[in-house]
């Protein structure tokens, strides 16, 4: 059996402009395999073709990229759910692109940044071994912390493309909500502070482009929703 | 707060919030013109102007004029601030959109008072 792909080619050093080159992989008839898998064996074919990739399992958010019009990781995007016919892999949408399917994720991780990502505790005496969390308090942060920041909900989000330097975007956000109802953080008001601008957080306008791709299964349009409530209530 | 509504930097809750909020009197008044649309057949103009003689239709029309100016000033600001990057040519655009929404209620003010 005969897979064809067509493949976004570009490599800033060389081409004027990013084209599309066509691929065809051979397999045994009904077998299936991942989308990375067969990137891998096209790149036996042409060592030039370049993309990320790391733990190859849906782990590490390494190799987002868009298939058939759809983000997703290729490492655990099976060629059988892309339909038959030609299959077509491009960058994430809506970055920079560094070469071929590697994109400048700068962007993304600044909207992350800007969240603060971490706890924040202003207790004057750390408690002597760890901040303790009761089964309720930690439940939240179920469907939240499993984020890998692969960037394919914000890359596949409008609001992101048109004002990735003001708008968080999904990623940043989910994580933002992560930190505001974890009953271990203090710094629950300058964090929604941080974020009651036009920008940040209202420019989400519950598209929910981002839930239809994330291959964790989380949904940032549900916290996104929270953030918004909480920083209605502060203002009222 | 109220002097926001007129500035250039918006304030996010209020945005979000006054978007919904004069939604709602839209929604209600094109829900009460369907209403009155479909429950009366208008066979003269005398009849067309008593359905607005009333003080409280007068009230609520203006609401709903007013509604649109606001709902069209942020909305617009948001689509303009997506698709359109040079500030300058922005700026235009929106001055003359906020122009028109602001003809919109000063006619109707025009119209309402003549009725
Ligand atoms: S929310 Fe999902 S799609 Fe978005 S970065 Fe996290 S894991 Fe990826
Ligand atoms: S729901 Fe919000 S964050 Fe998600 S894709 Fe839509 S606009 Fe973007
Ligand atoms: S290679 Fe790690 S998520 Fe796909």
């Amino acid at each position: 059996m005969q897979l064809t792909f067509s493949i976004y080619r570009y490599n800033p050093d060389v081409d004027d402009a990013p084209h599309m080159q066509d691929y065809t992989l051979e397999v045994e008839e009904g077998q299936d395999m991942m989308v990375l898998d067969a990137l891998l064996a096209l790149k036996e074919q042409d060592p030039t073709l370049s993309f990320r990739r790391s733990c190859r399992e849906g782990v590490c958010g390494s190799d987002g990229v868009n298939m058939n019009g759809k983000n997703g990781l290729a490492c655990i995007t099976p060629l059988s759910a892309l339909g038959g016919g030609k299959i077509v892999v491009r960058p994430l949408p809506g970055l920079p692109v560094v070469r071929d399917l590697v994109v400048d994720m700068t962007q993304f991780y600044t909207q992350y940044e800007k969240i603060k990502p971490f706890l924040i505790n202003d207790a004057k005496q750390p408690p002597a071994r760890e901040h303790l969390q009761s089964p309720e308090e930690r439940a939240k942060l179920d469907g939240l912390y499993e984020c890998i920041l692969c960037a394919c909900c914000s890359t596949s989000c409008p609001s992101f493309w048109w004002n990735p330097d003001k708008f968080v975007g999904p990623a940043g956000l989910l994580h933002a909500y992560r930190f505001l109802i974890d009953s271990r953080d203090t710094a629950t008001d300058e964090r929604l502070g941080d974020l009651d601008d036009a920008f940040s957080v209202f420019r989400c306008h519950s598209i929910m482009n981002c839930v239809s791709v994330c291959p964790k299964g989380l949904n940032p349009t549900k916290a996104i929703g929270q953030i918004k409530s909480m920083l209605l209530q502060r203002a009222m | 707060m109220v002097t926001n509504q007129a500035g250039i930097k918006r304030n996010g809750i209020q945005d979000y919030v006054t978007l919904r909020a004069t939604a709602l009197i839209i929604l209600a008044f094109t829900l009460y013109m369907t209403y009155v649309f479909v429950c009366h057949s208008f066979s003269s103009y005398e009849e067309w102007k008593a359905v607005f003689s009333s003080v409280y239709m007068k009230a609520f029309t203006f609401a709903a004029l007013v509604s649109i100016l606001m709902h069209v000033r942020i909305g617009m600001w948001q689509v303009l601030t997506d698709y359109v990057k040079p500030p300058r040519l922005r700026m235009i655009l929106q001055y003359v959109l906020n122009l028109i929404a602001f003809s919109y209620v000063a006619v109707g003010l025009f119209v309402l008072w003549g009725v």
